[in-house]
């Protein structure tokens, strides 16, 4: 389409930006944050350990090696080590499953324009110049495949069942006699909370909200679709304030579970 | 009490131009548009300024104040730094005419290639329609845009790269919206916004959405709801196989 404004004068720019914020706290804050967790996430995905706590009958797994596929043949669903994994590589659980929370995120709406800025400066902020000339968005490769997000949507659904059957192991406590009763430690709520927050993010996701009802235009005709649409828009309004606690937690409770298998603190239980 | 502030205005034509230092005297609730009449009927009467209703809601005021696209009658002096010149820019993004006032013809011309409204036949022998409330309320947010403008100066897909060719911006995105959501609406606009009108060069900085005097949620409600459609459209192999099986159109 004719711009008609083909070498017409703008105005100079004069400088980075004529800002007088500090505009580039936020970028950093995004870039040291997701900087911090993907160096812990790929430190723990790597130790292949501490990551199921059983000690005094408890039930805890760390929500980075859930579901626990192969790993421990005693609790792993489908046994120990896999004979196909590659021998170069170190066999770790948590490399199975992590790819697929990682990747939702990766793909996110909100994610997305972050680390855009944080990490491509494109742009760095808004009205902010940028290092390169040239640009292509999501228009064409790689980041047309940012158009997958709803895959991995459907994935992170599915952990989230998991992640709660989690949880609720996390309130079964084994005791001396090999029987299961009701109890509840620091762990247990911790792994609710993670899997509350991680629920919140993942419900209020753009395309679950694009699937729930924002495709259709007449709404009033499907009035169960219509509460859920309504349901997760309210969570949309609020996707980056689930996002970040969701990613902080998610990596404190791999923390917690790994400090008490490793004995560095101990699980308090109420009952 | 009066004071006085500096201001930094631009003053320049297609030739060129600097930044002029004006004092103003500020008293308790002027805005950065009082101010530039004050210099314009007292200090510079040949300084080119676009206004109209000094409301928010013409959308002719549309400048960048200490660097952020804002509009001139909607920010008040006493939200800026007091210690440092106020900076008054045109819209960096549209060629300019003169000192603050830029020529944004282009979005209208770009608005004239989309889609008009295709609405259903009518559904009462009056000619009329039925829609229900709760299907129009999506669309009404978009319907409160007052058209400054200032979501398509701060794309950088507009500001810095001028893809006007490939792309509409946002404001575009919006009125598509507005019509590909609406529920009388039988148009298929998805094509075009993938091949001609560039949804894909959004990458979500929603600074549009920060800028917009309207507090539209331009990016969440109605960029994303769009690349959205265009995904079930062109790139979820699921939902073209579910859509060749049941022949769902547009509903």
């Amino acid at each position: 389409m004719a711009n008609g404004a083909a070498g017409a004068v703008r105005p100079a720019d004069v400088g980075l930006t004529a800002r007088r914020d500090a505009w580039w706290v936020q970028p950093v804050v995004v870039f040291l944050g997701l900087s911090a967790f993907v160096a812990y996430a790929t430190w723990a995905a790597f130790q292949g350990n501490n990551y199921r706590y059983t000690a005094g009958g408890a039930n805890y797994l760390s929500p980075f090696y859930s579901p626990e596929l192969f790993g421990d043949p005693k609790t792993a669903w489908l046994g120990g080590k896999p004979a196909w994994w590659p021998g170069w590589l170190v066999f770790s659980p948590a490399l199975l499953i992590l790819p697929f929370p990682a990747f939702f995120r990766v793909t996110c709406y909100y994610y997305r324009g972050a680390y855009y800025k944080a990490f491509w400066a494109d742009p760095p902020s808004c009205t902010v110049k940028e290092p390169r000339s040239s640009y292509r968005g999501e228009a064409s490769f790689p980041l047309i495949l940012q158009n997958v997000h709803r895959y991995f949507l459907y994935i992170a659904l599915l952990f989230i069942l998991i992640l709660g059957h989690d949880a609720w192991d996390g309130f079964r406590f084994t005791d001396a006699a090999g029987n299961l009763h009701f109890g509840m430690g620091v762990g247990s709520l911790v792994l609710t909370i993670n899997v509350f927050l991680l629920a919140g993010y993942t419900f209020g996701c753009h395309s679950m909200r694009h699937l729930c009802g924002g495709k259709i235009n007449q709404l009033s005709a499907c009035p169960m679709r219509s509460r859920l649409y309504g349901c997760v828009s309210m969570l949309n309004a609020r996707h980056m304030a689930w996002a970040w606690p969701s990613l902080v937690f998610v990596a404190f409770t791999d923390v917690y579970v790994r400090l008490c298998c490793m004995g560095v603190i101990t699980d308090w239980r109420f009952f | 009490m009066s004071s006085t502030a500096t201001f930094k205005i631009w003053r320049g034509n297609s030739d060129g131009g600097e930044f002029r230092d004006y004092q103003a005297r500020v008293d308790e609730g002027m805005v950065v548009l009082d101010a530039v009449h004050q210099i314009q009927a007292e200090q510079a009467p040949d300084m080119a300024v676009r206004w109209n209703c000094k409301a928010g809601k013409c959308g002719s005021c549309s400048s960048e104040i200490n660097g952020m696209p804002r509009l001139m009658c909607m920010t008040r002096i006493s939200d800026l730094p007091a210690d440092q010149p106020i900076t008054v820019e045109p819209m960096h993004t549209f060629p300019l005419i003169k000192d603050l006032v830029t020529d944004v013809s282009w979005n209208f011309r770009a608005k004239k290639t989309l889609k008009p409204f295709s609405p259903r036949p009518p559904d009462a022998p009056d000619g009329t329609w039925r829609m229900a409330q709760e299907d129009i309320e999506r669309i009404q947010e978009f319907r409160k845009c007052i058209e400054c403008f200032l979501c398509q100066d701060v794309c950088h897909v507009l500001r810095e790269h001028h893809l006007e060719e490939q792309f509409i911006g946002p404001r575009l995105f919006t009125f598509s919206a507005a019509l590909e959501m609406h529920p009388l609406d039988t148009e298929n606009r998805l094509g075009d916004l993938r091949k001609l009108n560039g949804i894909g060069y959004c990458n979500i900085t929603k600074c549009c959405t920060k800028v917009c005097p309207e507090e539209i949620h331009i990016t969440d409600n109605a960029i994303i709801p769009l690349k959205e459609r265009v995904v079930d459209q062109f790139f979820d192999p699921l939902t073209r196989i579910f859509r060749a099986i049941t022949g769902n159109g547009k509903r």
